[in-house]
């Protein structure tokens, strides 16, 4: 990041300065028919005016919508591209949404123009036009099973590129004006938040926003024309938009775009990005890919693998900080790099990564340790669709496992009383489109911007999410009243553990935390047949003495983490109980994206939250289950209830 | 697929005359006579499907039109020439092309060498050539590779393009063998049981697959199939064979109306 780009203010204008200073460059890569297919900074651009001549003759306006429904390929950008050298609005839609979803945002925005990937993408908007009277063109890039199709509506991607080309030959000023009359504060594009609850919400960005943020991280991690990023998420999610779109107009550098969603691990070992993103769901069935082969690997591999992956995590990750680390140790780590970690990360297809980013949802600290260990850069990020995304990242040298980094350049965080976080950010969202009300529950008029998301900020000024701040809340009586309850932190750290499935901890208004623990089925079972221990079935498995020693051994090992941190040591768990049966989306325990309904279970499972807090050794619970065909029956046990270890604070410790 | 073929003025390649014809085949083996007096045509573009009950002598028709058994009496025409002799190799270089019941691809070696191994007839480099990667050879090769991509595209099995063919679950092996039957772009393409042993799904896919080379490269289908289902809804024309006779022959409907049909299937008390 050392180019000049002052006065540059819009995506167009970028993307032409890219044109003129790297015509040769690299800028957009797609596997195409098995090869790798490069388009250059000078094609892409020249792609970019054609289509933007051609849509301004298709008569798509300055502040029109047009969507794009579609994998990441090279001519979905161009197309977005060149819908906003007309000062006109991107909107992409999910590519898997179904056609009823396609409708309300079509609605919304008065949408007149469309691309569509291929016939899957073209039929879901042909059987929504009936609701969208306002779509008048769709443009398709895949002719495949379209021959067929006789819609006034259609047109294929090549006619409209060459109508463009006409058109450009015809009148070439005429473009150059509309680039060069587009402004900062002009929308760059508008993308659909996913709406749980609720109708979705355009979150209008705009092009100023999306290029400061953009260029804060890049100065920060130093990103260049030289780096190159894999793009394989939904073009419609604002994480892939600012890796593939925004980040590269400006830096310079260069996206590939997998041929098919199932090629994209093999496509990453060809291109070997260096500059990644993964949800830690990507990451956690990476892992799960690699132990399992693993286990079918000869015995000296595995050996080797055990052997060296022991001193990956003892030194790994403090090799990666520049932390000091003893000779002998260096050596061994040189060797297992040699032998174990560098074909490990050839295989993930993650030799070259530099900068690797994980966000979204909590990491468990051993899977983020992991990939640090055997020396991938991993970090986390915080932000939103309605933050541009960067809001906090954690710098080399800073990492943790259970933060998100200090604050971006830029940014500014407060926290209300309720530790809910506000932001104010260059990088903030215009609006909610058409939406001026929920635009005004969350932004106010001072510009913050208000998350939902309750956290704090530690001592090296990482801030820290603990979760939504409709579910904080405190403990109400004895030795910690007043201390904060973050019920989801607790339950994500227990289910961090393999043996945990789910959790539930209890403690608003309460003396004290204690939680109900869901024993992982398929752990337990596996950890239960290596120790020759016989059982009968779940509820026999889940009533055993030494299951209840290994999952208090999780819970204790919660705690001393607990004990570390000084906002949250009071909220220890003191007690707890293994569920005799799973919590279920069947009988209301869980929601369908298997969220816990926490209040539900409370009601459902009273003698049992009672049994914690007076108490009893052990409680007697009957409570109606549903099976699978619709029938339902009662279900009994005896619970034992177990007292966990609680540890001194971390400062009273050092105090003492 | 309910609806049954598209109507024929939706067709990109038009159904034309007949590129092969099937006159009076017998063929016996000792004393076994698997066909006698059997005749049939093909036109141009069509599916045409060829059932029949277990031993009725579908295989062995398949086999006699591509060259593996050489019939006792009887003519085949293709495109208007008469043949006799001819073996399997002159068979694919008149342009027929087939898949087996049993899968007959290289296990070991990957998709993308099996469904190379299509394009063998079209190689025309030396050996010399082709050991040293020179010259025509190495045109040749990038030519062909991108003919393989574009059916591997097609058929959509990039994502194992290079798993060797051992490792793939039944299915996506029928899909590679068809892949290589379109690799040597025939005129005529023979497939023997394409759906045998599939779960519903795999039907449907390949359903989908076999009726998109029709209509994409206008490929003239000869398909033997058990499945009922599947030969009603994608043929336009079907010939049965019941004890090595013809005992019905027309579109999927006439057929299913014959009382000799009926009875060959469902058996007849006599």
């Amino acid at each position: 990041m050392s180019e000049d780009l002052t006065g540059l203010d819009t995506f167009p204008k970028l993307l032409m300065h890219h044109a003129k200073v790297r015509p040769e460059r690299p800028a957009i890569r797609e596997k195409d028919l098995g090869i790798w297919q490069t388009w250059s900074w000078g094609r892409f651009a020249e792609e970019t005016r054609a289509l933007a001549a051609a849509l301004a003759a298709q008569g798509l306006k300055r502040g029109d919508h047009m969507a794009l429904v579609g994998d990441n390929r090279p001519r979905l950008y161009a197309m977005m591209c060149a819908i906003q050298c007309l000062g006109a609005v991107p909107v992409p839609l999910y590519q898997d949404a179904v056609a009823a979803e396609m409708a309300f945002p079509i609605q919304n925005a008065l949408i007149t123009h469309a691309l569509a990937e291929d016939q899957e993408q073209v039929d879901k908007l042909l059987e929504i036009l009936p609701q969208c009277p306002t779509l008048a063109h769709i443009y398709f890039d895949d002719a495949r099973g379209l021959r067929n199709y006789a819609q006034p509506q259609l047109m294929s991607y090549e006619k409209l590129l060459e109508l463009g080309r006409d058109a450009l030959k015809r009148d070439p000023a005429a473009l150059d004006a509309e680039i060069a009359k587009g402004r900062g504060e002009d929308a760059a594009a508008m993308l659909f938040t996913s709406g749980t609850t609720g109708v979705p919400k355009g979150v209008v960005l705009t092009q100023h926003g999306l290029i400061d943020r953009s260029i804060a991280a890049a100065e920060l991690e130093s990103l260049g024309e030289s780096d190159v990023v894999l793009a394989y998420l939904p073009p419609a999610w604002v994480g892939q938009f600012i890796f593939s779109l925004a980040q590269p107009m400006v830096t310079g550098y260069c996206i590939c775009c997998p041929e098919s969603a199932e090629t994209v691990m093999s496509d990453m070992r060809e291109i070997g990005p260096t500059y990644y993103f993964a949800p830690p769901r990507v990451l956690e069935a990476l892992l799960t890919q690699v132990s399992i082969r693993m286990e079918d690997a000869s015995r000296l591999k595995r050996a080797m693998y055990r052997y060296f992956m022991a001193v990956a995590r003892s030194v790994g990750g403090a090799l990666l900080d520049g932390r000091p680390v003893g000779l002998l140790d260096r050596l061994l780590y040189r060797a297992g790099d040699l032998l174990v970690y560098g074909p490990l990360r050839n295989v993930l297809g993650m030799s070259r990564v530099r900068i690797a980013y994980t966000a979204g949802e909590a990491i468990g600290p051993d899977l983020f340790r992991f990939y640090r260990s055997i020396g991938i850069n991993l970090k986390q990020l915080y932000g939103s669709t309605e933050t541009s995304v960067f809001v906090c990242i954690q710098p080399d040298g800073q990492v943790k496992a259970d933060t998100a980094g200090p604050p971006v350049k830029g940014v500014e965080l407060r926290f209300t009383p309720e530790r809910e976080l506000l932001i104010r950010s260059p990088g903030l969202f215009k609006e909610y489109y058409k939406n001026p009300q929920a635009t005004a529950e969350v932004k106010d008029a001072q510009g913050w911007f208000h998350t939902g998301d309750a956290g704090y900020v530690d001592a090296d000024g990482h801030l820290k999410i603990i979760d939504r701040v409709k579910d904080v809340g405190k403990l109400g009586a004895g030795p910690n009243a007043g201390t904060l309850f973050a019920p989801k932190y607790l339950e994500n750290k227990l289910k961090f553990f393999p043996y945990v499935k789910e959790a539930v901890a209890f403690g608003h208004e309460r003396d004290k935390v204690c939680a109900f623990i869901n024993m992982d089925m398929e752990a337990v079972g596996n950890w239960a047949e290596k120790r020759n221990l016989a059982y009968s079935g779940y509820v026999d498995l889940a009533s055993r003495e030494e299951v209840g020693e290994l999952i208090r051994e999780c819970v204790e090992q919660v705690n001393a983490d607990l004990a570390a941190d000084p906002e949250l040591a009071g909220s220890q768990i003191h007690r707890f109980l293994i569920l005799h049966k799973e919590l279920d989306a069947d009988d209301g325990e869980l929601t369908r994206t298997r969220k816990v309904r926490r209040r539900h279970v409370a009601e459902k499972y009273l003698p049992l939250v009672e049994a914690l807090y007076n108490g009893a050794k052990s409680a007697h619970i009957e409570v109606q289950v549903r099976y699978e065909d619709g029938r339902t029956g009662m279900v009994s046990a005896d619970l034992a209830i177990r007292d966990a270890r609680i540890f001194a604070p971390a400062a009273a410790k050092r105090a003492a | 697929m309910t609806e049954g073929r598209l109507q024929a003025a939706e067709r990109a390649h038009r159904i034309g005359g007949v590129i092969l014809a099937v006159e009076s085949v017998s063929l016996s083996f000792g004393g076994v006579k698997a066909l006698s007096e059997v005749s049939f045509d093909v036109r141009e573009h069509e599916v045409r499907a060829i059932i029949g009950p277990n031993g009725a002598g579908k295989s062995s028709m398949l086999n006699v039109i591509n060259g593996v058994y050489h019939p006792q009496k009887g003519t085949i025409r293709l495109q208007g020439r008469e043949f006799n002799d001819m073996d399997s190799h002159e068979a694919a270089k008149m342009g027929i092309a087939r898949t087996f019941q049993n899968i007959a691809l290289f296990k070991g070696m990957t998709v993308l060498d099996n469904v190379m191994t299509g394009r063998n007839l079209k190689m025309r480099a030396s050996f010399l050539e082709q050991a040293l990667w020179y010259g025509r050879a190495r045109r040749e090769e990038l030519e062909h590779r991108r003919a393989v991509e574009e059916v591997i595209d097609f058929l959509e099995i990039q994502h194992i393009r290079k798993t060797p063919v051992a490792r793939l679950p039944y299915g996506l092996q029928k899909r590679v063998e068809l892949a290589r039957a379109l690799a040597a772009e025939p005129k005529l393409l023979l497939l023997d049981e394409p759906m045998a042993g599939m779960n519903l799904e795999e039907k449907q896919d390949m359903c989908r697959f076999i009726l998109d080379v029709n209509d994409h490269y206008g490929t003239t289908i000869v398909l033997i199939e058990h499945d009922m289902g599947v030969v009603m809804d994608i043929s336009d024309r079907v010939v049965v064979l019941d004890y090595g006779r013809k005992i019905g022959d027309g579109t999927p409907e006439e057929v299913r109306g014959n009382q000799a049909v009926i009875d060959a299937y469902l058996g007849v008390a006599r």
